[in-house]
């Protein structure tokens, strides 16, 4: 009987484990096990002498109710869909239509324009921050100045700092610089559309926006899905943009916080709030949740009912 | 006869829209590297100009270099970028041949498990992270940035190489098999040698949100000695705020090598970039 066991045993080849040993177990021990760790932790608080006790999901409770923590959080939850609708709303469709542009068969110098439109997308986040939080200073003029030119200079005001605006003029500046990812991802389907096909329907009498309308963009939708998945993914996990031009705070009155920022604050701790890890856990598994949400609800409505065309 | 302007119109108001993209794109980074070489009176009464000899200066430089450790933040980030992807690259492409290859129990199950991380970010685990790195007695040091960044890196990377080895023909690893040489052979002097477009195209997705990350730095890093550039770069603007020459000599800093070594190779990596999505 133990015969086929050890020969089985035997079967499975050294080497296989050589090759997968590695990658396994640095992503495994980095980020399988904090994921699940950190799941674990937010159903624990901190109690004497450093142990942590099982609460259930008190810290839960007390986060979407308990009003001292429940205005933080539903305010950046608020905050993150507003930013995440506002890219929805300008970033992927200026990148859809740069992407049309640029694909364009017949006009000179694309490469040369695709090259330059995505130069700010390589640049860190950090840098982006400050270097809009200049330009659009009050103290600097440069945005001023530039809307003296067509006479809108009256418009002005330090949209960063007042407290209606400040989240709306961070989702831009975020949209100016990750334009080049809907717009390459985009760029690259609509370059997969065989050419006897748009052919085909000049020679039927389609004009160019019938083209667009009529046979690209049903090819492309996958891919608009595709992106739709990334940014709702990239906006419920940004932090970095927000920490560089507001601080922690997420300032004015916490009119830019988003769950990054709140997660920060929870878990690390700033100023005077001192910094609780079973309640940052809290945060991270709920954010988890928000974006498994929206994951499943891609794979399973979304990309279900957009159709498919075999090129 | 009206064909050819109506193409040409549509070719200008084509032109119009990428250009004026363009400038848009551009004009920020453009307000910066030039006023960084301007003194500060220039910097305000024009800061649409260009650099003269007149206003031109390197205050703002020399500031950054005497007050902060950019070379230090610069090292660290090259250091940990460069490791990491060697890790991602070489790890992930060993993990991709085994899944690709070879036919064992479990296949499918580790697959799917090595690929839930392409779509859950690492940050949402950064509570048990920071307690990891504590316990290893790794805190405040760039080997944790690297083990970070290479389990962050990893999922891509394997789902991205394992499709393109399912595509290397079975006649050549059969060939070599025959050969009587050893796995290991087939795999660093056969496969990884067909790989190299591949390879070439995760390295892109592996090192730019590497080299750009702000959040691992902040949480597990503190000291001067192991900043990154993004976070070195964002304390001494925290500290130097209305020096505003330093202040845009320190992004130009941060701006130019990404910016040039993005010019270099644009081309290869808009390939990449596209080829992967097309899949």
């Amino acid at each position: 009987m133990s015969q086929p066991v050890r020969r089985r045993r035997k079967r499975f080849p050294f080497h296989i484990v050589v090759f997968l040993a590695p990658a396994t177990l640095v992503y495994t021990v980095f980020m399988v096990y904090p994921l699940a760790d950190s799941l674990r932790l937010s159903l624990f608080a901190p109690g004497e002498a450093g142990r942590e006790i099982f609460v259930g999901i008190a810290n839960y409770l007390t986060l979407l109710t308990d009003p001292l923590w429940s205005d933080r959080f539903w305010g950046a939850l608020k905050n993150n869909f507003v930013f995440f609708v506002i890219h929805m709303l300008v970033q992927n469709p200026i990148g859809l239509l740069l992407a049309a542009l640029l694909s364009s068969r017949v006009l000179p110098g694309r490469n040369t324009y695709r090259t330059l439109i995505f130069t700010p997308t390589m640049l860190s986040v950090v840098i982006i921050g400050f270097v809009w939080q200049l330009i659009l200073s009050p103290l600097w003029g440069v945005a001023e100045d530039l809307m003296g030119l067509v006479w809108l200079d009256g418009l002005f005001a330090p949209w960063l700092g007042l407290e209606g605006s400040a989240l709306i003029t961070l989702a831009l500046i975020s949209v100016w610089q990750f334009v080049g990812i809907p717009m390459m991802l985009i760029y690259a389907a609509l370059l997969s559309i065989p050419d006897d096909l748009i052919d085909a329907a000049t020679v039927d009498g389609a004009n160019h926006y019938q083209v667009f309308w009529r046979i690209k963009l049903p090819l492309i939708w996958p891919t608009i899905g595709i992106v739709s998945i990334l940014t709702f993914v990239g906006n419920f996990n940004a932090f970095d943009l927000i920490y560089a031009v507001k601080g922690a705070l997420a300032g004015p009155n916490f009119s830019t916080d988003i769950m990054g920022t709140l997660f920060y604050r929870t878990f690390f701790g700033f100023q005077l709030q001192l910094g609780n890890p079973t309640m940052g856990a809290t945060v991270a598994t709920l954010m988890f949740l928000i974006i498994l949400l929206g994951v499943m609800i891609y794979f399973f409505i979304v990309q279900r009912r957009l159709q498919r065309y075999e090129l | 006869m009206a064909k050819p302007t109506r193409t040409s119109s549509n070719a200008i108001a084509m032109h119009a829209v990428l250009g004026g993209y363009t400038i848009i794109a551009l004009f920020p980074i453009y307000m910066v590297l030039a006023n960084s070489f301007k003194n500060r009176a220039e910097i305000f009464r024009n800061p649409m100009v260009p650099p003269t000899p007149d206003s031109f200066t390197t205050i703002g430089f020399s500031t950054v270099w005497q007050r902060s450790a950019f070379e230090t933040f610069f090292g660290n980030s090259l250091i940990v970028t460069l490791v990491s992807l060697f890790l991602v690259l070489l790890t992930g492409a060993m993990a991709a041949w085994a899944l690709s290859e070879y036919k064992f129990r479990g296949n499918i199950l580790l697959s799917v498990y090595l690929a839930l991380g392409i779509m859950i970010p690492i940050r949402l685990g950064t509570v048990s992270i920071l307690r990891l790195v504590v316990d290893l007695n790794l805190i405040d040091t760039l080997t944790a940035l690297v083990l970070v960044y290479t389990a962050q890196g990893l999922p891509l990377a394997i789902f991205i190489l394992s499709e393109f080895m399912r595509q290397i023909p079975k006649e050549l690893k059969e060939a070599a098999r025959v050969d009587g040489v050893t796995e290991y052979w087939i795999f660093f002097r056969i496969v990884l040698p067909l790989t190299r477009p591949a390879i070439a195209t995760v390295a892109v997705f592996t090192m730019i949100p590497i080299w750009n990350d702000l959040w691992f730095p902040l949480i597990l890093t503190s000291s001067e000695s192991t900043k990154t550039i993004t976070l070195g770069v964002q304390t001494f603007i925290g500290q130097y705020v209305t020096d505003w020459n330093a202040v845009l000599a320190s992004l130009t800093l941060a701006i130019v090598p990404i910016v040039a070594l993005y010019l270099i190779f644009s081309r290869q990596l808009i390939r990449g970039l596209t080829s992967g999505a097309v899949k």
